[in-house]
C-alpha cells in the first residue's frame, strides 16, 4: 500500500486538474465535484479500492465535511480516506451511490443527520428521523427540544385532549411564550443557547 | 437419499430432546428454566443492578461525602445531589439529597468505578417493580443506605478486599499523624532544650 | 422467478391492480420495529422499501455530549446481541486515537469475548431464521439453551448478561479468574456435540432446503459494491474477513480459516454461519490454552478508570474496525483534544447490509421476503442507532 503523500501525487499525476491536500493521514479534496472521478480512479485502477466502508458527515463549524474511507476487498488493503469540503449555507457535494451501491443508505444518513445534500442520488430522503422533520441534528448548532418543558402549543393540545394541566407548568409555559423563547434543552457541559 | 430422510432424523433429535429432558441434569440435555419465583439461581456476585449507598455501622455515618462526582460522570445523568450545610451556612461532608432515577439508570457501574470514597456500589437486588414509576422509582437518600454487613453478603470478595484497602488507608493516616504528632513534639523539645535562644551572632563586618 | 402479473384461468386479460401494503413496523418477522413498504403484484414482490428511525436515539450525538468511557455502555446498546464486540470495536478506535498499548492478556481476554459473543449471535440467529421460516420455536428454543451457558460466563465476567460495559480502554474492567477459564473450556467441549445436533435437524432438512436454496441470491459483484459484510458477503464467496484483512488485536497468532458460500441464496448464509461457529471454536480453544498470564489494563490507562473525565484524548481521528457476528462494525472517533469526541460515527453493519434488501426481494414471494430479511441479520438498536 502506497504512504499517503505517494496516493496525493499519484491521483494529482492521473487525474489532471484536481488538487488534493493532506489532513493526517487523509487526502482532502479541494473541489468537490472532482470526487467522481477521483472515486472512479481508486476503484478502477490498479489500486483497486473496490469497498466503500464508510460515509459520513462532519461538522467544523465554518464548514460541512464529509468523509469517505476506502478499502480493497480484492488486495485486502487500505484505508484510504477521502474528505471533502462544503460551505454550511448550501451544502452540495456528487453522489458516489452509481459508483458505489453501498454509498446510497450512508449519503442518506449524512443528509438527514447535517443536511449535505449529495447530487445525483436516486433516493435522498430522511432516513431516521421523520418526514417534516425540521432541522439538521447532529449539526453543532442545533438546539434540541427541551422534553420535560411544556410550551403553549403543548398545552393547548393537552386541553384539547381533555388533560388538566397543573397550574406551575402551565405558568412556565405562559411565561416562555411571553418572553418569546422555545423550550430548548441545554446540553451537558454547555452554557444556555443564546 | 430418499426423501425425508432428514425431516425424520431431524424429528429424532427433538424426540431426543424430549425424553432427556426428563431425566439429565440441565448441563447434559435436561430442563434447563427454573421456576422463578419459587426457585431461583444463585446470584453472580459481580453482578450489577441499580445502585445503593453504602454506610459503616449506622446510617448516620455513610461514606458518601457529597463531592458529585459520580453525579457528573453518570451517563445518563440519573444522580442527583445537593450538599448538606449545617446551621451556620457551613458546608457538610455529607449529602443532604442523593436521588437517583431507577427509570433512567442503565446499570453500567461507572458511578462504582468512579467513586473515590467506596460509598456507591452496585446492588443485587432486581426486584423492585412498582405500578407507580414516577413517585416510586425515584429512589431517595435513605431508600439508597445499606450496610457494609448487606455488601458483605452480596459481594464477599470485593467487599473485604476493599475493607481491608480502607483499613490500610486508615492507619497509614493514623500513623502519619502519629509521626506528625511525634515530629511537633520533639520539635517543642527541642526548642524547650535550646533555651535560651543563642544571641544572634553579629552581622559580618559591623 | 418471473414477473408475471396474475391472471385467473380464462381471464388472461383482466386488469390486475398492485397492492401496497406495510410489513411492520409492529411485526415479529422484522425483528424489531422496522417496516418494509412493500407493493405486491399477487404475492410477488415490485418493490421494497425499507422504513427504519422508529427506534433513532441519536446515538452519536449522545456520544458527542460524554466523556470517552460515558459512551462506552451505549455502545452495549447499539447491538444488544453482541455488547462485547461493540465495545471492542469502540475501544479500539480509541486506543489508535490516543495510541495506546493493550497489555497481551487483555487482547487474549477480549479475542475470547468477542469470539463466544460470535457464537451466541450465530446461534440464535439461525434459530430466528427458522421462525420466520415457520418452524416455531423449537431451534430458537435449542439456539438459546446453549446461549443461556455463554450469557452466564458473560455475567460471571462482566456483572451483565447482555450489557457488558466490560472493555476499557487499554484493557478490560476484570480478570478472568482459573475458574471461569475451566467453564469455558467445558463450554468448548460441549458445544460442538451441540452443533452436530442442530446440524441433524436442520442442515439436510428438506423443508429447510426447499425454502431456503435459490432464495435471495445475492451476487459477489453487487456484494462488494454494496459494502455488503460479515457472513452474508461470504456466502456470496468473497474472501473478505476483517481479521484476517486487518490482523487486529491478535489474531495472527490463532489458526481459522474462512468459511465461503458458492451461491448467496439464503441457505448459504445459514451455513456460512455454522462452519464460522466451527471456527470461532478453534480460535477459543487455542486463545483459552494460550492465554498469558500478566496485567490486564495498561499501566497508562489505570488512573483513568476512576476519573473518566480526566482522559482527553491528543487531536486527531481514527477509524477502527472490528468483525463484529453481522459484519463490519466501525467507529470514526475524531479528537479535538478535549474531554468529548467531537465527531463520534458507528458504521453500522445491519444497517449498510440493508442496502440490497430490495434487489434480493424483487421478484419474490412475500414470505420470501421475510426469511430473506431474517438471513440478512438485522438488530434495530444498531439498525437505527
Amino acid at each position: 500500500m502506497l504512504s499517503t503523500a505517494d496516493l496525493k501525487t499519484k491521483i494529482e499525476a492521473a487525474i489532471p486538474g484536481t488538487t488534493l491536500k493532506l489532513v493526517r493521514e487523509s487526502l482532502l479534496l479541494e473541489n468537490p465535484n472532482d470526487l467522481l472521478k477521483v472515486a472512479r480512479f481508486l476503484k478502477e485502477s490498479d489500486l483497486g479500492l473496490d469497498y466503500l466502508s464508510s460515509v459520513t458527515g462532519a461538522d467544523y463549524l465554518t464548514y460541512l465535511e464529509s468523509v469517505y474511507h476506502f478499502y480493497s476487498m480484492a488486495q485486502k488493503s487500505g484505508p484510504v480516506v477521502l474528505r471533502v469540503r462544503t460551505d454550511r449555507q448550501n451544502p452540495q457535494i456528487p453522489s458516489l451511490t452509481a459508483l458505489y451501491r453501498g454509498a446510497e443508505f450512508q449519503e442518506r444518513e449524512a443528509y438527514d443527520m447535517y443536511g449535505i445534500v449529495y447530487e445525483g442520488h436516486p433516493d435522498l430522503r430522511r432516513v431516521f428521523m421523520w418526514e417534516g422533520f425540521e432541522g439538521w441534528p447532529m449539526r453543532k448548532d442545533y438546539q434540541q427540544e427541551d422534553s420535560e418543558t411544556l410550551e403553549m402549543a403543548d398545552v393547548a393540545w393537552l386541553e384539547n385532549q381533555g388533560v388538566k394541566v397543573p397550574e406551575p407548568i402551565k405558568a412556565k409555559a405562559e411565561e416562555l411564550e411571553k418572553q418569546g423563547k422555545r423550550a430548548l434543552a441545554q446540553k451537558p457541559g454547555q452554557p444556555e443557547p443564546q | 437419499m430418499i426423501f425425508g430422510t432428514g425431516i425424520l432424523q431431524g424429528l429424532m433429535v427433538t424426540l431426543k430432546n424430549f425424553v432427556t429432558s426428563y431425566f439429565k441434569a440441565p448441563d447434559e440435555g435436561g430442563i434447563f428454566t427454573v421456576e422463578y419465583p419459587e426457585k431461583r439461581l444463585p446470584e453472580k456476585e459481580r453482578f450489577r443492578n441499580f445502585p445503593f449507598l453504602l454506610y459503616d455501622k449506622n446510617p448516620e455515618n455513610l461514606r458518601c461525602v457529597a463531592c458529585d462526582i459520580c453525579a457528573k460522570e453518570c451517563p445518563p445523568k440519573c444522580i442527583y445531589i445537593v450538599r448538606e450545610f449545617d446551621k451556620d451556612g457551613k458546608p457538610l461532608k455529607r449529602p443532604a439529597v442523593f436521588d437517583i432515577d431507577f427509570t433512567v439508570c442503565m446499570n453500567c457501574g461507572i458511578c462504582e468505578e468512579a467513586c473515590p470514597f467506596d460509598a456507591i456500589y452496585m446492588d443485587h437486588e432486581f426486584e423492585i417493580a412498582s405500578a407507580d414509576r414516577h413517585a416510586k422509582l425515584l429512589y431517595h437518600r435513605d431508600d439508597l443506605l445499606k450496610s457494609n454487613e448487606y455488601f458483605h453478603k452480596i459481594r464477599p470478595t470485593d467487599a473485604s478486599a476493599i475493607d481491608a484497602r480502607r483499613r490500610e488507608a486508615e492507619e497509614k493516616k493514623k500513623a502519619a499523624e502519629a509521626a506528625a504528632l511525634a515530629a511537633q513534639k520533639a520539635k517543642e523539645a527541642a526548642a524547650a532544650q535550646a533555651k535560651p535562644p543563642e544571641p544572634p551572632k553579629p552581622a559580618a563586618g559591623a | 422467478m418471473t414477473e408475471k402479473t396474475f391472471s385467473l384461468h380464462g381471464a388472461g386479460d383482466m386488469d390486475t391492480q398492485t397492492l401496497e401494503i406495510n410489513i411492520g413496523p409492529q411485526h415479529p418477522s422484522t425483528h424489531g420495529v422496522f417496516r418494509m413498504n412493500v407493493v405486491l403484484d399477487g404475492e410477488t414482490i415490485v418493490s421494497l422499501k425499507p422504513v427504519m428511525g422508529y427506534l433513532h436515539r441519536n446515538h452519536e450525538q449522545i456520544a458527542e455530549n460524554m466523556s470517552y468511557t460515558g459512551s462506552m455502555p451505549y455502545t452495549d446498546r447499539l447491538d444488544y446481541f453482541n455488547s462485547m464486540s461493540n465495545n471492542f470495536g469502540y475501544a479500539m478506535a480509541v486506543e489508535k486515537l490516543a495510541n495506546i498499548e493493550v497489555p497481551e492478556r487483555a487482547h487474549y481476554i477480549r479475542i475470547i469475548m468477542a469470539e463466544l459473543t460470535r457464537l451466541v449471535n450465530h446461534v440464535s440467529v439461525i434459530g430466528f431464521l427458522l421462525n420466520d421460516l415457520g418452524a416455531f420455536f423449537t431451534p430458537v428454543l435449542y439456539a438459546f439453551r446453549e446461549r443461556e451457558k455463554i450469557l452466564d460466563i458473560f455475567e460471571e465476567v462482566a456483572g451483565a448478561r447482555m450489557m457488558c460495559n466490560y472493555l476499557r480502554f487499554g484493557g478490560v474492567k476484570y480478570d478472568l479468574s482459573p475458574e471461569v477459564l475451566a467453564r469455558i473450556a467445558g463450554i468448548l467441549k460441549k458445544f460442538p456435540k451441540f452443533l452436530e445436533e442442530f446440524e441433524t435437524l436442520l442442515t439436510k432438512n428438506e423443508i429447510l432446503c426447499m425454502r431456503c436454496q435459490n432464495v435471495g441470491v445475492l451476487p459477489a459483484e453487487l456484494a462488494v459494491s454494496a459494502s455488503v459484510t460479515g457472513p452474508m458477503l461470504r456466502a456470496s464467496g468473497v474472501n473478505y474477513d476483517i481479521r484476517k484483512a486487518d490482523n487486529y488485536s491478535l489474531y495472527e497468532r490463532f489458526k481459522f480459516r474462512v468459511p465461503l458460500g458458492q451461491k448467496g441464496d439464503v441457505y448459504d448464509r445459514y451455513y456460512v454461519r455454522i462452519l464460522e461457529m466451527r471456527e470461532s471454536l478453534k480460535i477459543l480453544e487455542q486463545a483459552v490454552k494460550e492465554i498469558p498470564a500478566g496485567d490486564i489494563m495498561s499501566k497508562k490507562m489505570v488512573p483513568f478508570l476512576k476519573s473518566p473525565r480526566n482522559f482527553k484524548p491528543p487531536v486527531g481521528e481514527a477509524y477502527a474496525r472490528v468483525e463484529a457476528p453481522k459484519g463490519e462494525l466501525g467507529y470514526y472517533v475524531v479528537s479535538d483534544g478535549t474531554a468529548q469526541p467531537w465527531r463520534y460515527h458507528v458504521r453500522a453493519p445491519s444497517f449498510i447490509n440493508l442496502t440490497i434488501l430490495e434487489d434480493l426481494c424483487i421478484g419474490q414471494k412475500v414470505a420470501d421476503a421475510i426469511i430473506i430479511l431474517g438471513s440478512v441479520d438485522i438488530v434495530l438498536g444498531e439498525l437505527d442507532r
